[in-house]
């Protein structure tokens, strides 16, 4: 009995695979095969921040592109786009780091609680349903839909003071928080290679008597910092300051010269230029 | 005495009508009136006066900003202070009038009542123009704008009103106290609605829990032809418009359709006597009766108040607030959201301020769906609220439109019912609103 079982199977299976064979070669789809070796190559994350809808459909574009102008991968390590450029054998193309910012600084001390919020734990329903947990309505709620929708594991809210916070070296500019974010508190901006990145803690565009009443720390948009910019980067709008990355040299006088507080730069200022800034103040008398 | 109710779901909430039997109660004015200028569905209203301005009581102060929208007037004679941003109860920033009443005679009023003949000369057209001159909008709790209601499409007729005093909401008692006291007036207010639409009958649903209104509702109908008043089951939703056709007529509204596709109009016993009001007084609408109640709240009851009057001045009035107090709900504690900014003045939609102590307002942790179906036994709109959930929080926007998301009523049915303490309703909405975004 167990010799025919043996034979019949073996024969079965000698049968299937050829027929299996014959279907692969009659119904073979030809793939470039640089697409394979440039999808190898990106993080697989998906996040969209090339501006196509995932890593295959980037790997075919950069395969079928004539050009890698506006193609790259905001991703990559150091060098990947080098390597990507090497398969596809064009020249690589060259984007400005970008890394997205939160706009609002203001932890539990600055901003303080006046209710408390029991429902979902999610900042765009949360935003949907009231004011949030302090005064100000344009503040960080907390809940952490950044952190759920980064891909990179770039973004944390900070368990003490329940406010989001982005880790420079992991951010690729994605900006799938600028999309998450109910209160648009995320933006993308350009990462500065040899110097600091300065920006403005806040978004609210309430007048300033009302915003002391609500935060510690929100912008009354009293313009001191524009007045001690030697660059005059920074532009007041709806009571709020906003610097321009454009042209910030990243001197550091507005941080100083703000009495909220509510400029924050990526790493310590060190005070080098004593000169320009005295020119300037002396400009001004 | 027949009783009548809709088919699907519902829920029975403890009926906590603790102001069933409270009159009606007078606020003194209060030094400032702040009007917000978004107060119905739709545009926001235009406001026409100006810092300093001299206004009188029923002076109209900014006009309706589009068609589905409504004009809003002065509650009093005063001065116009400044047109500024104010929170509203949810604590966000609308633009509002605020007001200055005068010290002497704030609500004296000159207007005069119509006389009869000049009623009867009224056209169907006159009505609905006085209706929406009047700013009358549905004072449920959604405000829509009344005359958008009675204007009926061209190539539909109406042939039901159905006045709704239902109010299935727990706590809440306006509507109890309106029907007790102005039966009469309520009726003539349906009247003109039969009117303004054409249609020839009208039906009043009202629960059986609300004897002393029933009976005194019956009494008043017997004067009218073509009214009569219809005793229903208590169960919540029975005010929301589609359980209400219903209920009173055995008509289903189709999925995505309005009520006067099945040849409906449905309108609060508030409203129909808002629009007596307008019409016979020509009294505009700038004051409604608010129920303030609460367990704890010592001077609860039923107020007239002011279109305007801040909140924490009516909790004032009512006794203050209770040291136990969790949470202050504007509307019933069903469908009304929770108050985060009390100094926010009072709006038309406001049927009720009601004050839940902190033992039960807190929301218990959510746990695991255990697919025991309880919401979709309560559902009134035949809907699986627990799908609803899990397509919302994996964002499968689609898929919930699929399976038919846009007709939730937004009861709160499902939560309420939920073992599990589920937030269903907070994900359905979610996902409503993003529905809308993408449109």
């Amino acid at each position: 009995m167990i010799p025919i079982t043996i034979l019949v199977l073996g024969v079965i299976g000698i049968v299937a695979a050829v027929l299996l064979f014959l279907a692969a070669k009659k119904f073979h789809v030809y793939e470039n095969p640089v697409i394979g070796q440039v999808e190898e190559l990106l993080p697989g994350a998906n996040c969209g921040g090339c501006g196509f809808s995932g890593c295959h459909a980037f790997a075919v574009e950069c395969a079928n592109a004539t050009s890698l102008e506006g193609l790259y991968c905001t991703s990559l390590p150091k060098g990947g786009m080098l390597k990507v450029a090497e398969i596809v054998g064009l020249a690589p193309s060259e984007a400005q780091k970008k890394v997205a910012v939160v706009k609002c600084g203001a932890n539990c001390e600055t901003r303080r609680q006046v209710n408390i919020y029991d429902g979902v734990s999610s900042c765009a329903i949360e935003a949907s349903l009231y004011q949030g947990e302090s005064n100000c309505v344009y503040g960080c709620l907390g809940n952490g839909d950044c952190v759920k929708a980064c891909p990179f594991d770039a973004m944390q809210i900070d368990p003490v003071n329940r406010l989001a916070h982005v880790d420079f070296d992991k951010c690729t500019g994605c900006g799938k928080c600028v999309e998450a974010c109910p209160r648009n508190l995320c933006e993308l901006v350009a990462w500065p290679k040899d110097r600091a990145l300065v920006w403005v803690v806040c978004s609210n565009k309430d007048k300033g008597a009302v915003v002391t009443k609500e935060c510690g720390l929100g912008c009354i948009g009293c313009s001191k910092c524009r007045k001690v910019c030697p660059t005059q980067s920074p532009a007041i709008t709806s009571f709020l300051a906003y610097i321009d990355q454009n042209t910030c040299i990243s001197c550091g006088n507005c941080i100083e010269a703000c009495p909220r507080h509510c400029i924050f730069s990526s790493s310590p200022i060190e005070k080098k230029e004593e000169e320009s800034v005295t020119e300037t103040t002396s400009e001004k008398l | 005495m027949s009783v009548k109710t809709f088919h699907k779901g519902g829920i029975h909430p403890p009926e906590e009508k603790l102001t069933a039997d409270s009159p009606l109660r007078e606020l003194q004015v209060p030094e400032e009136l702040s009007l917000p200028l978004s107060q119905c569905i739709g545009a926001p209203s235009k406001a026409v006066v100006k810092a300093g301005d001299i206004v009188v009581r029923g002076q109209m102060i900014a006009e309706a900003g589009g068609f589905v929208s409504a004009p809003i007037h002065s509650p009093v004679n005063g001065t116009v202070k400044k047109i500024e941003g104010v929170r509203n109860p949810q604590g966000l920033w609308q633009e509002a009038i605020i007001l200055v009443p005068d010290a002497e005679n704030p609500l004296a009023d000159e207007s005069t009542p119509r006389t009869k003949e000049e009623i009867e000369a009224l056209s169907p057209q006159d009505i609905i123009k006085l209706v929406n001159l009047n700013g009358i909008v549905g004072l449920g709790g959604a405000t829509f704008p009344t005359h958008v209601k009675l204007s009926i499409p061209e190539g539909k007729y109406a042939d039901y009103i159905l006045i709704n005093g239902a109010e299935c909401e727990p706590y809440l008692t306006c509507d109890d106290l309106l029907m007790q006291t102005e039966p009469e007036k309520i009726l003539i207010g349906a009247s003109l609605i039969m009117k303004a639409t054409g249609a020839k009958r009208c039906i009043v649903g009202i629960e059986i829990n609300k004897r002393e209104a029933i009976k005194k509702m019956k009494d008043a109908a017997s004067k009218f032809q073509s009214i009569e008043v219809q005793p229903l089951k208590k169960k919540y939703p029975q005010g929301s418009e589609k359980q209400l056709i219903y209920a009173l007529t055995g008509r289903t509204v189709p999925a995505g359709c309005l009520p006067v596709d099945c040849h409906c109009v449905v309108d609060n016993v508030a409203t129909a006597f808002a629009i007596y009001e307008a019409i016979y007084l020509q009294k505009p609408l700038m004051e409604r009766i608010v129920t303030v109640t609460g367990k704890d709240l010592s001077g609860r009851g039923n107020f007239k108040v002011l279109n305007g009057t801040s909140l924490s001045f009516l909790l004032l009035n009512a006794g203050g607030l209770p040291e136990n107090t969790g949470k202050v709900i504007a509307g019933g504690p069903m469908m009304g959201r929770a108050v985060s900014f009390p100094d926010s003045p009072a709006t038309k939609g406001l049927s009720g301020l009601v004050v839940m102590p902190l033992s039960q307002s807190e929301r218990k942790e959510s746990e695991p769906c255990i697919r025991c179906s309880a919401c979709v036994m309560a559902c009134p709109m035949g809907l699986e609220p627990y799908l609803f959930m899990q397509q919302a929080e994996r964002n499968y926007w689609e898929d919930m439109k699929g399976h038919g998301v846009l007709n939730c009523i937004e009861c709160g049915c499902c939560s309420y019912s939920c073992p599990a303490s589920r937030p269903l309703l907070d994900w359905i909405r979610y996902g409503k609103n993003m529905l809308r975004k993408m449109k």
